[in-house]
């Protein structure tokens, strides 16, 4: 496998497997989306670990709370879009409010299926997500983070959502960096200003942070994998020692990292923010490349909107 | 059996007095479903095992979460926490809620959210499978609506949950009126045939038939059965029996009198 280049998604289906293997009270349930999910090697070698509902959200993740409730800790994993919308009653309540050890992996969130067009994206799940006491949220940034994440997973009770992308993309991480749960992760150090982004958008905004260093610019960079609980401390050190923030992801401009971030700053320490997220209106047909392209999500345009705020500093 | 009649008689007036002290609840699932839960916990199940939370004990799930009253009744009769408890049902802070939690003893999850219970009751039932436990998932036959139902009904036949029964409390009532004008149900039993559950019919309020048709579905049952329990919403007294609005309708004084000396009567 290279490194360098994987899907999140497999990440977390090759991780799981190595834990299953070695624990037979990890379970994965999936709704006819072992394809989507690359979970097709997790049931052929966990039969017995493996429950198939068909196409079903709301009774998969029952069915995992139900599992949970002797003493396993289930994995629900399909597309975003499905999971986190038709089944948000039974996260609410069967995972959530009765504090099982249920994980749901929503694969192929934000504009992934881009071309599939509006029944299919998955840009409201961090917002819905976030509002339900008792669980927790990540969004892995490449291959790394997502390995983390699911181990911590397996070895955790905790309700929790993980969202990945679909598609391959580029490491951002290697094997000796450190990571801390539920910490912010440094990609690189400046003082002008910061961009704090989650997922997919960690890549564009580390190369952005690179563009405006060859004009002048010192631009920190924070990977705000975790989104729930939050790392509040690292948002305000940002907005007192670099006093401008622009936030980037794959989600709508509600309820997602822009907001948290500029609920953060408003409280503790305001400074003027731009959030960059899905505007509220439907969407264009196209591949994510092509997505991220006309809604600005490049490292030119983020490289701009930095520029913007320092200017007006 | 009478004795288990009676039980019930009893376990009704302490919901009367939970509902008329805390003015709120559901009186008349709650009355419909009783002779069933008594039982259960009485009869069928072994309840020291559930209170000792034993790993092989029986599982309940009451997927008609708003009849919690029932539950509690039954449960503090059987002393999984003290009867005064009943007294802040419903009431600011209590555990008590008027839809059940995990954080009251013997509850195994909660519910109230309708159509999740039996996909839970899948679930432990997949978890459990090939051990002695039995789950008993207790479903409303209003809540037979949601569509969520019917993939649990669905998935317990492809994995032939043999160790799960569902029981429906057939009122033919629900909060708007009769189910048949809400959303027909009929033919239920051919809907659970069709559907590769064997269905077994008995009267909710003969504890000597439910315990008999439970048995009788167990008899080498290759998968999950659903019990119909034909049932009268309100049980115990003719100011609510049959009635719609006794769905969650709070008794005023007279008819709290008048309902307490109804079900007084019942077992005497």
């Amino acid at each position: 496998m290279d490194i360098n280049k994987v899907s999140c998604r497999k990440a977390f289906t090759s991780t799981l497997e190595k834990i299953a293997a070695q624990n037979d009270t990890i379970f994965m349930v999936c709704t006819d989306s072992r394809g989507s999910v690359t979970a097709e090697g997790f049931a052929d070698k966990f039969p017995a670990q493996f429950i198939e509902v068909g196409i079903a959200e709301q009774n998969a993740v029952g069915i995992a709370a139900g599992l949970a409730t002797i003493g396993k800790n289930v994995f629900v994993a399909g597309p975003a879009c499905f999971l986190t919308a038709r089944s948000y009653e039974q996260i609410k309540v069967d995972v959530a409010y009765n504090h099982l050890s249920v994980k749901i992996i929503g694969v192929s969130g934000g504009v992934s299926y881009g071309p599939l067009g509006g029944t299919h994206t998955a840009l409201h799940d961090i917002a819905g997500m976030r509002a339900l006491p008792n669980i927790q949220v990540f969004v892995p940034s490449d291959n790394f983070t997502t390995t983390l994440i699911t181990e911590y997973l397996a070895k955790n009770d905790c309700p929790a959502y993980m969202r990945t992308g679909r598609g391959d993309v580029p490491a951002i991480y290697c094997e000796s960096d450190n990571f801390e749960m539920h910490k912010a992760k440094k990609v690189c150090e400046g003082n002008d200003a910061t961009i704090i982004a989650c997922g997919e958008m960690v890549y564009p905004a580390k190369m952005a942070a690179e563009l405006l260093k060859q004009e002048g610019v010192s631009v920190r960079v924070l990977d705000m994998f975790c989104l729930k609980p939050y790392d509040e401390e690292s948002i305000i050190s940002a907005a007192k020692e670099t006093k401008a923030i622009v936030t980037v992801e794959e989600h709508s401009i509600y309820g997602g990292l822009g907001e948290l971030v500029c609920a953060v700053t408003a409280q503790n320490c305001p400074v003027p923010v731009k959030v960059m997220g899905f505007p509220d209106e439907e969407y264009k047909i196209g591949s994510s490349a092509e997505l991220f392209e006309h809604y600005g999500f490049t490292p030119p345009n983020i490289a701009q909107e930095v520029k913007k705020l320092v200017k007006a500093k | 059996m009478d004795t288990l009649k009676k039980i019930a008689y009893e376990r009704r007036l302490d919901v009367l007095e939970m509902i008329w002290a805390s003015k709120s609840g559901h009186i008349g699932g709650s009355m419909s479903c009783m002779d069933i839960l008594v039982t259960l916990y009485y009869e069928i199940m072994d309840t020291d095992k559930i209170l000792k939370n034993a790993p092989d004990r029986d599982r309940f799930i009451l997927s008609k979460g708003h009849c919690a009253e029932a539950l509690y009744a039954v449960l503090a009769d059987k002393g999984f926490f003290p009867k005064e408890d009943l007294k802040t049902f419903g009431k600011f802070d209590t555990a008590l809620a008027e839809h059940p939690t995990k954080k009251i003893p013997g509850v195994e999850i909660a519910t109230g959210a309708l159509g999740h219970g039996l996909s839970i009751g899948v679930g432990m039932a997949l978890g459990l499978k090939n051990t002695s436990s039995t789950i008993y998932v207790l479903m409303g036959d209003g809540e037979l609506a949601e569509g969520s139902v019917w993939e649990a009904i669905m998935a317990a036949n492809k994995y032939s949950l043999n160790n799960l029964i569902a029981i429906i409390d057939r009122n033919y009532l629900q909060i708007s009126g009769e189910t048949k004008d809400i959303m027909p149900l009929e033919s239920l039993v051919g809907k659970f045939e069709y559907f590769g559950w064997p269905v077994l019919l008995c009267d909710a309020h003969n504890p000597e038939r439910i315990i008999a048709r439970i048995k009788e579905g167990r008899q080498g049952n290759a998968g999950p059965f659903a019990l119909i329990a034909e049932s009268i919403k309100g049980k115990g007294s003719s100011l609510m029996e049959y009635k719609t609005e006794w769905h969650h309708q709070i008794p005023n004084e007279a008819q709290y009198k008048q309902m307490k000396e109804d079900l007084r009567h019942g077992y005497q």
